[in-house]
């Protein structure tokens, strides 16, 4: 089946003064219409990267080194630059945290949507100021008219979320591509923004690949969800499934250490579940299991290869040897599973 | 000696009508960051302080230790007063009240050694000499997770994380009874951040700290306080037991913002209470009720009357006309003014 946007085996690296930095290390998913993915990891697991790689964004030192990104059944990688701009916008658009730094400061947002919508759709001056309004109604922003005289910082953290969703829609791109979009808007405003992607993704059909840190929001709004650590996926799965029966010793590790709210917790613990240790340098892996120093059931054939993504069910996958299906029945393994189990309850 | 005692069992920290008003450049206005707030903190409690950005929750942290000077209102620490306090007079109180900011990276001078960051206090105060200091600095790593050998690398050899250990450990220098943890984990990752709030809850019970823990988290706060105030323009709206405010929130704000927390859980749908427009500006609050622009109880009354704190059940105060029993409800105790207290400074 061939999906509206396929990743396959991206690699996207940087040159630095202290190594080959491998930010994203063979990453691949696929996303369809009407589909929310969410992308998770903390930070300098490569979700921004993977996303401005999809762009071809990436600024040097760094640089796509392999992979294909397959839209519509065509390799962007292998587009040339005049061809890229084109799909940018068109096709795939996307948005980022600090809507500031993206919008122009010396002019209305009124005047900057009817820009992005006049060099798309040829609209005279006139028609654009009333499409961006429109635009701008869509998103929901109250007093659209008036408020598309405004200048960017005369809006609110949410307000200036909406006109870049507003921009980025303006051409009817099929994907869009979110980098954390909320997560520097309070609370209150982020289930706003939460809302509206959810719901313009159902009206227009459209893709959203959504970044984020917060294990919260995709839950709230995902279908499927892929998890990143240094620069690979660690765990593909359906939401529900992630979050009912995570595979990936880290996801596990990260759904526990989020602190529960109480009247949604069936427990309520005095203390914090953590994942020992922290992330390691991209320029210092460890051999084999980039997971394997902090992980509770590590065990000596972690480190002697590099663990591919095993296939666990439809949909679901996990970068760990407990997964190993040429291994699962070995005597070790059930000696872990079961110990696994136990650290579960 | 039967003062202190009599303090002792009292609260260590009693904040009273604080207000803080910045001007606007240019105008006659102000800013009400703090437009009249009350509280205390009972010592070896973590008073959580929730509230979306410019709600005043930081402001109000740092009037009380006066990093920031209050324009009325009185604080004060174990029975002394905070406001009236001189330059030396408030560097001695400094020694018992310490802060931990959000961003480490910020916080901490890249040009000093971890050692010497973590130092700085004891210098500044006097306290042991060079070979004394060494070893306070070790033992103080320990105690903070940290290799003792740390002390001669620099901030930027280390993680987020890291660093906001050693920010603690800064803190700890000096033996405070009150840390003002401001945003402490909200620049961390997730799994950084449940190690660092671990690390402050046993630092506290190892050496029974008082916390003030602001935060625009509710989660970490719900799992870190014992009791909890929510603050909106400038004002606090509610205030309870943790437990009590998480179960059962009063205030419609409260309530709205419980609710706005993504849950990590996809098989919890909620009815969630989606706020309508933004916070309006603490230059120009509304009248009446600060909340009524966004609220959906609002009716007609709210626009006249500046509800206060009354207390509807023990221990549970909540600023709102709208909340069943809050007409006859009596007004919240922490609102007094304490008898001895002195007479407003403007």
């Amino acid at each position: 089946m061939n999906h509206l946007l396929e990743v396959k085996n991206l690699h996207t690296y940087f040159q630095t003064r202290e190594g080959l930095v491998c930010a994203v290390d063979g990453v691949s998913f696929h996303l369809d219409g009407g589909e929310l993915l969410g992308l998770v990891g903390e930070s300098g697991c490569g979700k921004s990267i993977s996303a401005l790689s999809i762009m071809r964004l990436v600024s040097p030192p760094g640089k796509i080194v392999a992979g294909e990104v397959l839209f519509d059944g065509r390799d962007l990688l292998r587009l040339s630059n005049r061809e890229m701009r084109d799909v940018r916008g068109n096709d795939v658009a996307m948005i980022f945290q600090d809507p500031m730094t993206s919008l122009n400061p010396v002019f209305t947002v009124g005047e900057q949507i009817a820009e992005a919508l006049r060099l798309h759709h040829q609209l005279n001056r006139k028609q654009a100021a009333a499409a961006a309004v429109e635009a701008m109604t869509e998103v929901t922003i109250p007093d659209a008219e008036l408020r598309a005289k405004d200048y960017p910082h005369q809006l609110s953290g949410g307000m200036r979320q909406r006109v870049m969703i507003a921009m980025a829609l303006a051409c009817d791109p099929k994907v869009l591509i979110a980098d954390e979009p909320t997560t520097a808007l309070d609370v209150t405003i982020q289930a706003q923004i939460l809302e509206l992607l959810n719901n313009l993704r159902r009206t227009r059909e459209l893709a959203v690949l959504l970044i984020t840190h917060d294990l919260g929001v995709v839950a709230e709004v995902a279908d499927r969800v892929a998890v990143m650590y240094t620069g690979q996926i660690v765990e593909a799965s359906p939401v529900d499934e992630l979050f009912a029966r995570p595979k990936h010793p880290y996801t596990e590790g990260l759904l526990r250490s989020v602190p529960k709210l109480r009247r949604t917790a069936t427990t309520k613990e005095a203390r914090l579940q953590t994942i020992d240790g922290a992330v390691p340098r991209l320029t210092a892996l460890p051999p084999g299991c980039h997971f394997e120093p902090r992980c509770p059931y590590r065990m000596p054939r972690c480190r002697e290869q590099e663990i591919p993504l095993y296939p666990v069910a439809a949909e679901v996958a996990a970068r760990c040897v407990l997964f190993d299906p040429a291994t699962v029945g070995d005597a070790e393994m059930i000696n872990h599973r079961g110990h696994r189990e136990s650290h579960i309850q | 000696m039967v003062n202190n005692n009599e303090n002792d069992n009292r609260e260590l920290v009693r904040v009273r009508e604080l207000y803080k008003h910045f001007p606007v450049e240019g105008t006659d206005d102000v800013w009400r960051a703090v437009d009249g707030v009350s509280f205390d903190i009972k010592p070896g409690e973590t008073l959580g302080l929730v509230g979306e950005s410019g709600c005043g929750k930081s402001t109000a942290g740092r009037c009380i230790l006066r990093l920031i000077e209050p324009t009325r209102g009185d604080v004060e620490f174990a029975g002394r007063d905070v406001t009236a306090m001189g330059k030396r007079e408030l560097r001695e109180l400094r020694r018992e009240m310490q802060i931990v900011f959000q961003d480490p990276n910020a916080s901490l001078n890249p040009r000093m050694k971890i050692g010497d960051i973590i130092a700085e206090p004891l210098v500044i105060h006097n306290i042991g000499n060079k070979a004394e200091r060494r070893e306070r600095v070790a033992w103080l790593l320990g105690k903070v997770g940290l290799d003792a050998d740390y002390m001669k690398r620099y901030s930027h050899e280390f993680s987020g994380g890291q660093l906001q250990r050693i920010g603690v450990a800064r803190a700890l220098a000096l033996n405070p009874k009150l840390i003002v943890a401001d945003e402490p984990v909200s620049a961390l990752d997730v799994s950084v951040q449940a190690q660092v709030v671990n690390l402050l809850q046993d630092l506290q019970q190892e050496f029974g700290l008082t916390y003030l823990f602001i935060s625009h988290g509710l989660a970490v706060v719900e799992h870190i306080s014992t009791r909890v105030a929510v603050m909106y323009l400038g004002r606090i709206v509610e205030i309870a037991d943790a437990k009590d405010l998480y179960l059962n929130p009063l205030h419609p704000y409260t309530v709205a913002l419980l609710s706005a927390i993504p849950i990590p859980d996809p098989k919890q749908k909620r009815d969630r209470i989606i706020l309508k427009g933004d916070v309006p500006t603490a230059r120009n609050p509304p009248s009446g009720c600060r909340f009524r622009t966004r609220c959906p109880m609002a009716i007609e009354a709210c626009a006249h009357t500046d509800p206060e704190l009354r207390e509807i059940a023990g221990g549970h105060s909540v600023a709102c006309i709208r909340v069943e029993g809050y007409d006859s409800a009596p007004r919240t105790e922490s609102l007094h003014r304490h008898e001895t207290s002195l007479p407003v400074k403007t």
